[in-house]
């Protein structure tokens, strides 16, 4: 392969070739970095939530007037949305994973304990949750209809019985003896017993350092006024049973209102918003940026083709297939890009570093770069490829001319 | 001359029309792309409220557990239990003060045509009002007479009004809110803060209440928080339990007008908190807070890491586009080697041929500065469009368009420079030959 050529040839447009060669190196830094925090976020926004989302919905219903007794509108709700076609369950709830809203509280092994063992959520809620959620237990048993203790709002909680997500019970009892033991709570006694460990349900916060560890209390306790429900509707029949019910607990009581009845689905929506913006922005950037790299490419390309077009003449005119003409131009790009992505390899991993040490970001799996060396090469070979084309169907006659 | 300058720019830019695209579109990317995150990242920084936001300061001790602070890093509570508040708002130190807190009422209107709504709303003290300057378009807030009063008055949002009275003037008429009736004192006008500085802790975009009430009122009336509560110890059951425990959900701004007040109210808090570590409160180490507006917006990065690395990747795409301006540039200036060799040959002089030039590269910055700034537009739109409460902090106002369009057009002639120069530097004898 005739290297020696095309080096010096490049030494005569040293500028041009290095404006290039940047052009490359900070494409493939940024490219591999964007990437992967793209990569972060879809993985982020692809965590099961444990529970069913595609059949569910959940409201809030806040009351007014005197003598409003939350508790057993909350109960008569409960029997009438139980008692609607198309609904397959319902349970009163503080929360549902990914509302970003809840109660969050330490739990301890020992009365009186300085650090509690472990932090959870608290889902307040009834003994149609696990059916309503639909999570899957996988250890003791669900509650009983006679565990779910009637609580005026702010009083303590002190359940007899508690379910919680197998996440929490491993990081509580490490041995995997969970069932049946006791937890606090409070600092003081009385404990709850675990009586049952479901697969997973996540913590309402998406941004959680421990988003699997959730506890199920059996009470019914309305937040002042305030009650929610979480319904699930027969597949295929949630956004039919929405409006029906919607419109029922209008009519069941005049003197509260119904907040927005929102599926889960839409909860997970507005959850990962920010998540779902940032990797459209990045990859939006990565977009222009491949477009603009390869657009100069294409352009210097050209320019040299056109400059050098003599010089193509002369070598066709001495031998030279259009074959060696394409290769010339193919491995000059080749060069250039190479010593572009090297430096670019240099400054991926400093950006990474810079937003680990910033951002406190996970470290550049070291992967991206020699996956991005590949793409950067096959996208300068392809930008080239036209000017090289256009390079090789120069006649030798050229060189006869304007001499 | 420029006018003969700008028509041999013009003509050079139409005899290469795809490499005069490229290099516009180039510009107008990076520039579009930049500007985009820029202002987003620009807006959410910038001062709510630029006339008073170093006399405006949030009020924060630790009254946290002695086994684990509030939050990692070691800061306070951003929030303040209803004892402490309780007692800087007696001692009544600074200039203005005021503790709030978000809660959520039903409005019931009297018009039965209109379905009684859910609204937040902002429990708080007369100086609120005189603090955070919301434009009133009727009556005025209520007084500290009122405060103390637990007055049953009421200062709607315009909405609010809106909704409930067809925006007319409702000073004295009658609201009723979960069952109770308040009278209106006052009717604010339009207002949206771009962030919501005075309670960060529901988000910074929020809007503002539908409402507001005596503090004092809410109270009394065991209004619970519809904002962020924390408790770290043990809180007995009932409402005057909840108030004397050591949970934390009330936010409070002094407004102190000097520097001496200032100082007067920081060696205030300090001997509270050691008054109270006497009491056996207070167990963590001193270490009170009085920020002021911009300083809380940092500490609380209402500028979120997310938009910063927008803004960092897309300038390193400018750069991008840039460098390849330069190239795309010096090829088209070495390709006129020719013409340029001529004109130096004619008598133009090194300084014509680099005006000439310069020239040239100033046209193609205008161009990709105007396309920009439409990119621009189109950018904000589609954030608009991904976050939706960023309709306050992605639209651009006359300093951003100015900066987008000088942006471009410094970033072009920064990228026509060097190529200029090269221009300038073609010896005329070398490319006569050569013809």
């Amino acid at each position: 392969m005739e290297i020696r050529p095309i080096l010096s040839a490049l030494m005569r447009s040293k500028v041009s070739m290095i404006l290039i060669g940047l052009q490359v190196a900070l494409t493939l830094a940024i490219v591999c970095n964007a990437l992967f925090i793209i990569g972060q976020r879809l993985e982020r926004m692809n965590r099961p939530s444990g529970m069913n989302e595609t059949d569910t919905f959940w409201f809030g219903s806040v009351g007014f007037g005197q003598g409003y007794d939350a508790t057993s509108v909350l109960k008569s709700d409960l029997a009438v949305l139980r008692q609607m076609p198309g609904v397959a369950d319902a349970t009163t709830t503080n929360s549902v994973p990914m509302s970003q809203g809840g109660w969050q509280s330490g739990i301890s092994l020992q009365p009186k304990q300085k650090t509690s063992t472990a932090n959870s959520t608290m889902y307040i809620v009834d003994s149609h949750a696990l059916n309503t959620y639909g999570v899957k237990l996988i250890a003791g048993r669900d509650f009983k209809p006679e565990e779910i203790e009637d609580h005026p709002f702010g009083d303590r909680l002190q359940p007899k019985v508690v379910i919680v997500t197998k996440a929490l019970a491993d990081k509580l009892f490490p041995n995997g003896d969970a069932l049946g033991k006791p937890i606090y709570l409070d600092e003081d006694p009385p404990t709850s017993t675990i009586v049952g460990i479901v697969e997973q349900t996540q913590q309402p916060w998406i941004d959680s350092d421990t988003i699997d560890n959730s506890t199920f209390i059996p009470a019914f306790m309305p937040y002042g006024s305030r009650t929610r429900y979480l319904v699930r509707a027969e597949p295929g029949r949630r956004d039919e049973v929405m409006k029906a019910v919607e419109q029922k607990m209008s009519e069941a009581n005049p003197s509260r209102i119904i907040g927005k009845v929102r599926t889960i689905e839409q909860v997970r929506k507005e959850a990962y918003d920010g998540d779902r913006a940032m990797a459209i922005i990045l990859a939006a950037v990565i977009i222009a940026l491949l477009t603009i790299t390869a657009l100069g490419i294409v352009g210097m390309a050209s320019f040299w083709v056109a400059q050098r077009t003599k010089q193509i003449g002369t070598r066709r005119a001495l031998g030279a297939t259009k074959f060696d003409i394409l290769r010339y131009f193919q491995t000059e790009n080749f060069i250039i890009t190479t010593l572009g992505l090297l430096v670019g390899g240099v400054l991926a991993y400093a950006l990474s570093l810079w937003l680990m040490h910033a951002y406190q970001s996970p470290r550049l799996p070291w992967y991206y770069v020699p996956v991005g060396f590949v793409c950067l090469w096959l996208l300068g070979q392809a930008a080239v490829l036209g000017p090289a084309l256009r390079a090789s169907r120069v006649p030798p006659a050229v060189a006869t001319r304007s001499v | 001359m420029f006018a003969y300058y700008l028509r041999l720019g013009w003509s050079s830019l139409k005899r290469n029309p795809i490499l005069t695209t490229l290099m516009v579109l180039g510009i107008a990317l990076g520039v579009g792309t930049s500007m985009t995150t820029l202002t987003v990242m620009y807006l959410m920084g910038s001062d709510p409220i630029p006339w008073k936001s170093d006399k405006l300061h949030i009020v924060q001790v630790d009254n946290w557990d002695p086994a684990q602070p509030y939050n990692s890093d070691g800061t306070p509570p951003d929030q303040l239990t209803y004892r402490d508040a309780m007692a800087f708002m007696q001692a009544h130190k600074a200039d203005r003060q005021t503790v709030m807190y978000k809660i959520q009422m039903p409005v019931q209107p009297e018009n039965d045509s209109i379905k009684p709504f859910n609204s937040l709303g902002r429990a708080t003290y007369a100086d609120f009002f005189a603090m955070f300057d919301p434009p009133f378009k009727y009556g005025g807030a209520w007084d500290r007479g009122q405060d103390d009063q637990h007055a049953r008055v009421v200062v709607l949002s315009d909405k609010t009004n809106e909704k409930l009275f067809g925006g007319a003037d409702s000073v004295g008429k009658r609201v009723r809110l979960n069952d109770l009736d308040y009278t209106v004192v006052g009717v604010l006008n339009t207002w949206q803060p771009r962030i919501k500085y005075y309670d960060l802790t529901n988000g910074s975009l929020n809007s503002p209440e539908g409402f507001y009430l005596p503090f004092t009122t809410a109270i009394e009336l065991k209004a619970g928080s519809a904002g962020n509560n924390s408790c770290w110890n043990n809180v007995t059951s009932g409402w005057d339990a909840y108030l004397e425990s050591e949970c934390v959900w009330l936010q409070m701004w002094v407004q102190t007008d000097s520097a001496a007040t200032f100082a007067d109210y920081r060696a205030y808090l300090d001997s509270y908190v050691a008054e109270q570590k006497k009491l056996g409160r207070f167990a963590r180490p001193l270490n009170n807070r009085l920020l002021n507006v911009r300083e809380w917006m940092a500490d609380q990065k209402v500028v979120s890491s997310d938009v910063e690395v927008q803004s960092g990747l897309s300038l390193a795409f400018l750069v991008v586009c840039l460098l390849n301006t330069i190239g795309l540039l010096l090829s088209k200036f070495m390709r006129k080697s020719g013409e340029i060799g001529l004109r130096r040959a004619l008598g133009a002089s090194r300084r014509q041929i680099f005006a000439q030039h310069l020239v040239e590269a100033g046209v193609i910055g205008v161009s990709g500065g105007l396309i920009g700034l439409l990119l621009t537009f189109a950018g904000l739109a589609i954030v608009r469009l991904l976050y939706s409460d960023f309709a306050r902090v992605a639209t651009l106002d006359w300093v951003m368009v100015l900066m987008t369009v000088a942006l471009a057009i410094v970033a072009s002639l920064l990228a026509g420079l060097y190529p200029t120069w090269r221009a300038c530097r073609i010896v005329p004898a070398l490319q006569l030959k050569t013809q």
